[in-house]
């Protein structure tokens, strides 16, 4: 391969609050390419030990760069593309879960992997959970579903836990929020509820978009008639990545919208809760 | 008292060996119940209790205004003041350092001059009949400390590579087992310190053998003195305690005189709650005792340590941000065989953090194991939740050193009760160590030459191994000065302001260690792995000392599970222990260091010059063993690992973490967070883990966190699944936050 990689003992610099641009720059096209298809290497965006509020326990997140989304809420606009990421051998990144794997599971935790949308590189991914489990460390892959194709049913059955991130439930607020439609989304929400596989549900409360009772109200049905929603965590819109966007220069249409208040956020978890879900 | 009465005291316990020497850790092995179920047993505060504890917080408030309420001119000692209350008629546990609450005792014995600064301070008139005493007719610790420096040490005092020396004040971090006063009443104890000193009857006077026998006569006076200051609170305390208010009031005695009589900077309470509850259960079984009771004992009993006072200066309160006096109380914990040592009283101690409410003191010290029940750690992570009140140090690391009757003075600094004891001092400050290498001993803020005169770093660029050498040199003269400090200090403490009740209350001849310590430790592994992995430019000034620092490219940090920096941390650790270690201590005490620095980091980093990791000059240092702010960007887990991996044998005084969260960042439900904290602390301790102070935060810390990031190093929050370090945020952003997290609490 001709890129030049960071060695093993390089650490994974960086904290998921920093902004990162260019890291992986070095790649070319090709090798970008080659690198996707084998899983051999991924571009980690980056790595925080020690997480609990992405998954069950106190867990390893692995944050990947790029996304094929483009919310408007997003508050690390920084990992959509993905070359702003670290390029790490899949080596490394599995040196990284094995020096926590013992704590991981002292701690009810595991591995999650989230972006990003971390099914842009879903070999990587995949390659990545079987060496976690094969250590004993429980995984689970925070998605927005839309590339749920490029996962087999086999390959679904090796994911512990699927943290689901459903943005809106009307076509057109979706498209308007997130650049993309729902058909993908929802088809892979049937098929993991058809699999009987573990989810648990994100829903951002997005003022002006999602936080509507009509379209809570549309996604709590259809989110408890799946079957296999064994929570929802219902997380309040922030102003945290602003500074993300003003230094990438990019247009935040989000900028002067103001958080949703605690009532507001009280009531959605409540439609979760009537609809017969676990919500927090 | 006859021996029926004391069997009458004794009744129901389970006798043994310690009926026939002195032996609490054999009595409460042999006699307590361990404890597994959860705290729904527990009792709210009586009436009485809030009666009590209101009064108290209308004089807090009058005394936080005028900086003291009101201070004693007499020099203070076992009996020199009268029985003091709170509310004599209602008090359950009684006793005060003076005749009235939280008026301040003098002890110049320790030194004049921190007595005559606080009067000044506080617009007092000293007593000219206690000044002349004391400059004319009795020398304090402090001159004769002062009659025996050597100039390397004043020099290095002035310059701040050693500073914190107890060489002013009472050196505190002794704790007398005063279990034993319950356990045995006086009578039974004069009677064993008479044993130890006839015993010495036979040895040749040595000057090591005149010294214990004097110690001795003033041990048996000092537990006579106590007899008599009971006897002035109407109790009678030369037999055993019959009941468990009793084993309470005879316990806080023996502590209450030794807080009379030393003003140390740590005065700690040891491991009394296990013991306490046999007497507990007891009464409980006899019907003599309700749980509403035992608490509201335990509730008074700590209402009386919160309001433990000593007279220093403001400037001494600004360096340990407050007014702390240490009256820590070690709980929990595993014993040698295998059963836990928790009990019921564990709970109620605990709980009198709800009962009256969040306070510093006493600095409740949980002893970790992932081993003690579920319902206790569960019990303890909620308690830590709800009012960031707790500390937790490794059961393990400790037990296996020391014992499973050990308790912490001060933070973290282990001691097994009544048979052993230290010799506290202060911290090296490692980092400007570091800097008098590179300047050949001149110190690179005065220019003056400090440390000896050796070559300075030549060329534009620091080498590693150049400096390593250099570095390992300067430490050899650093240690020597430093336990020659040490020694004096402690000889002429022994001399002047010996501590006889808490060493009444100590085997003869007692394990002795001599802590040490060290500051700035990640500014030390950093500054090398900035060398070692970047290029660092020297920048002089005109007379030739280097003064700044360029970094080139980036370097692994400290506090990111990263060996190659970490390693560093650790060798620099060990390396200086070594060096410490070929120095002989006063009465042969065996060598310990702590990474430690409680919050004096500030000032050890306002006294330190511009370093090569990119610290500026005049920052303030990481606390303790803590990873430099903001570097450590892995998370939590991260950062505990690298700490975990300095050497506990290199360390044995302690090494101390600090970790910062709000309850958001521990999950999304109460449960969870409980559940998460658990699993963070079993997974600390359960590898080598050794100290970590649990900040769940609220509003008032974070904005506490804006004005002084250095004390939140490790602050992360998260909001809304996002994660950010609070302190590396902008004013607005924090702001931003504070507003945000605490909307509608405040």
């Amino acid at each position: 391969m001709a890129i030049e990689l960071p060695t093993s003992d390089v650490p994974l610099i960086g904290s998921p609050y920093d902004l990162r641009v260019g890291l992986g720059e070095k790649a070319g096209t090709t090798d970008i390419k080659s690198a996707v298809e084998s899983g051999d290497w991924g571009f980690i965006h980056s790595f925080q030990a020690g997480s609990a509020v992405d998954g069950p326990g106190m867990r390893l997140v692995a944050w990947l760069s790029g996304c094929q989304f483009q919310c408007l809420f997003c508050h690390n606009p920084d990992t959509w593309k993905l070359t702003n990421g670290i390029p790490v051998t899949l080596a490394r990144a599995i040196e990284v879960v094995g020096q926590y794997r013992h704590d991981l599971k002292v701690m009810k935790g595991g591995l999650t992997v989230s972006g990003g949308e971390p099914l842009m590189q879903h070999r990587f991914v995949l390659r990545l959970f079987e060496a976690a489990r094969q250590q004993g460390v429980h995984t689970a892959l925070d998605t927005n579903g839309y590339l749920g194709d490029r996962l087999t049913d086999t390959d679904l059955l090796q994911i512990d836990l699927v943290l689901l991130g459903l943005k809106a439930m009307s076509p057109d607020v979706h498209k308007r929020l997130t650049g993309k439609d729902t058909v993908p989304v929802h088809a892979f929400a049937r098929r993991l509820a058809a699999l009987r596989r573990p989810v648990r549900i994100r829903f951002v409360v997005v003022p002006g978009f999602t936080d509507d009772l009509d379209e809570v109200g549309r996604m709590a049905d259809f989110a408890a008639e799946l079957g296999n929603v064994e929570r929802v965590d219902v997380l309040p819109f922030h102003q945290l990545g602003r500074f993300k966007w003003e230094q990438l220069g990019m247009d935040y249409q989000l900028k002067d919208a103001t958080p949703p208040t605690s009532e507001v956020v009280a009531r959605v978890v409540e439609r979760f809760k009537t609809a017969g879900l676990d919500a927090v | 008292m006859s021996v029926l009465e004391v069997k009458d005291a004794w009744r129901g316990f389970k006798p043994g060996l310690w009926q026939r020497d002195i032996n609490v850790r054999w009595f409460l092995q042999s006699n307590y119940t361990p404890y597994e179920g959860d705290d729904a047993f527990l009792a709210p505060a009586t009436d009485r209790t809030k009666r009590i504890w209101k009064k108290l917080e209308d004089l807090f408030v009058e005394e936080r205004k005028k900086g003291v309420l009101d201070i004693s001119q007499i020099p203070s000692s076992i009996t020199a003041h009268a029985p003091g209350y709170i509310d004599k008629d209602n008090e359950v546990i009684v006793g005060l350092q003076t005749e009235a609450p939280l008026k301040r005792a003098i002890m110049p014995n320790g030194g004049l001059r921190m007595v005559l600064s606080s009067f000044k301070a506080y617009g007092y008139e000293p007593n000219p009949a206690v000044v002349e005493t004391f400059t004319k007719y009795r020398k304090t610790h402090n001159e004769g400390v002062f009659d025996a420096y050597t100039s390397d040490i004043r020099a290095c005092r002035s310059s701040h590579i050693l500073t914190g020396l107890p060489d002013a004040y009472g050196r505190g971090r002794i704790i007398g087992d005063y279990r034993r006063v319950a356990l045995y009443g006086i009578n039974r104890l004069v009677k064993e310190k008479e044993k130890e000193k006839a015993a010495l009857d036979s040895a040749h006077s040595t000057e090591d053998v005149i010294r214990d026998r004097e110690e001795l006569s003033e041990q048996i006076r000092a537990l006579n003195e106590l007899l008599a200051m009971a006897k002035s609170y109407g109790s009678d305390i030369s037999g055993p305690a019959k009941t468990a208010r009793e084993a309470v009031q005879w316990l806080y005695f023996a502590y209450l005189a030794a807080v009379k009589e030393q003003n140390g900077a740590a005065m700690s309470l040891g491991r009394v709650s296990t013991f306490l509850d046999i007497y507990f259960e007891r009464d409980l079984k006899e019907g003599t005792l309700t749980e509403s009771q035992a608490q509201e004992i335990i509730d008074d009993f700590v209402i009386k340590l919160r309001i433990v006072r000593f007279l220093r200066t403001p400037e001494y309160d600004d360096l340990f941000a407050g007014d702390p006096t240490w009256v820590t109380e070690s709980i929990g914990g595993m014993g040698d065989d295998g059963r836990s040592l928790v009990t019921k009283t564990s709970f109620r101690f605990l709980h009198t953090l709800r009962n009256l409410g969040p306070a510093p003191e006493p600095n409740l010290t949980i002893w970790y194991s992932p081993r003690l029940p579920d319902n206790f750690r569960k019990f303890a992570s909620k308690v830590a939740i709800e009012t960031s009140a707790l500390q937790f140090e490794s059961d393990n690391l400790m037990r296996s050193a020391w014992g499973d009757d050990g308790a912490i003075a001060c933070c973290v600094s282990p001691m097994l009760m009544g048979k052993q004891m230290q010799f506290f001092g202060a911290r090296a400050n490692l980092a400007k160590c570091l800097l008098y290498a590179i300047n050949g001993g001149r110190d690179e803020n005065s220019g003056k030459q400090v440390g000896p005169k050796v070559e300075p770093v030549k060329g534009d660029y620091l080498d590693f191994d150049d400096l390593a050498g250099k570095f390992e040199r300067m430490m050899e003269w650093l240690a020597g000065v430093y336990v020659n400090a040490m020694n004096v200090i402690h000889y002429m403490h022994d001399k002047y302001s010996y501590e006889r009740i808490e060493m009444a209350l100590h085997d003869y001849a007692p394990v002795r260690t001599m802590a040490f310590g060290i500051a700035g430790l990640s500014v030390v592994a950093d500054s090398l792995s900035a060398v070692r992995h970047a290029k660092v430019k020297v920048i002089r000034d005109d007379t030739g000392l280097i003064v700044d620092y360029q970094t080139e490219g980036d370097f692994p940090k400290f506090g990111n599970n990263d060996n190659r920096v970490d390693q560093l941390a650790s060798a620099a650790v060990s390396m200086f222990m070594g060096k410490l270690r070929k120095h002989p201590t006063y009465r042969n005490a065996l060598h310990t260091q702590s990474v430690l620095t409680i919050t004096s980091n500030v000032v050890y980093g306002k006294n330190t010059g511009h370093t090569p990791d990119g610290r500026r000059k005049g920052e303030p240092f990481a606390p303790g063993a803590n990873p430099m702010h903001g570097r450590d960007s892995h998370g939590i887990l991260a950062s505990a690992a690298s700490v975990s991996k300095i050497p506990y044998r290199d360390a044995q005084d302690g090494i101390s973490l600090t970790t910062s969260m709000v309850p958001e960042g521990l999950g999304r439900s109460n449960s969870e967070q409980v559940d998460n904290l658990v699993g963070v602390l079993d997974s600390f301790f359960g590898s080598s883990g050794y100290h970590m102070n649990v900040n769940v935060l609220n509003r008032d810390m974070l904005l506490d966190a804006m004005e002084h990031p250095e004390k939140y190093p490790s602050l992360t929050i998260r909001v809304s699944g996002y994660a950010v370090n609070f302190v590396r945020l902008t004013r607005d952003q924090q702001m931003d936050v504070i507003n945000r997290t605490f909307h509608g609490a405040a």
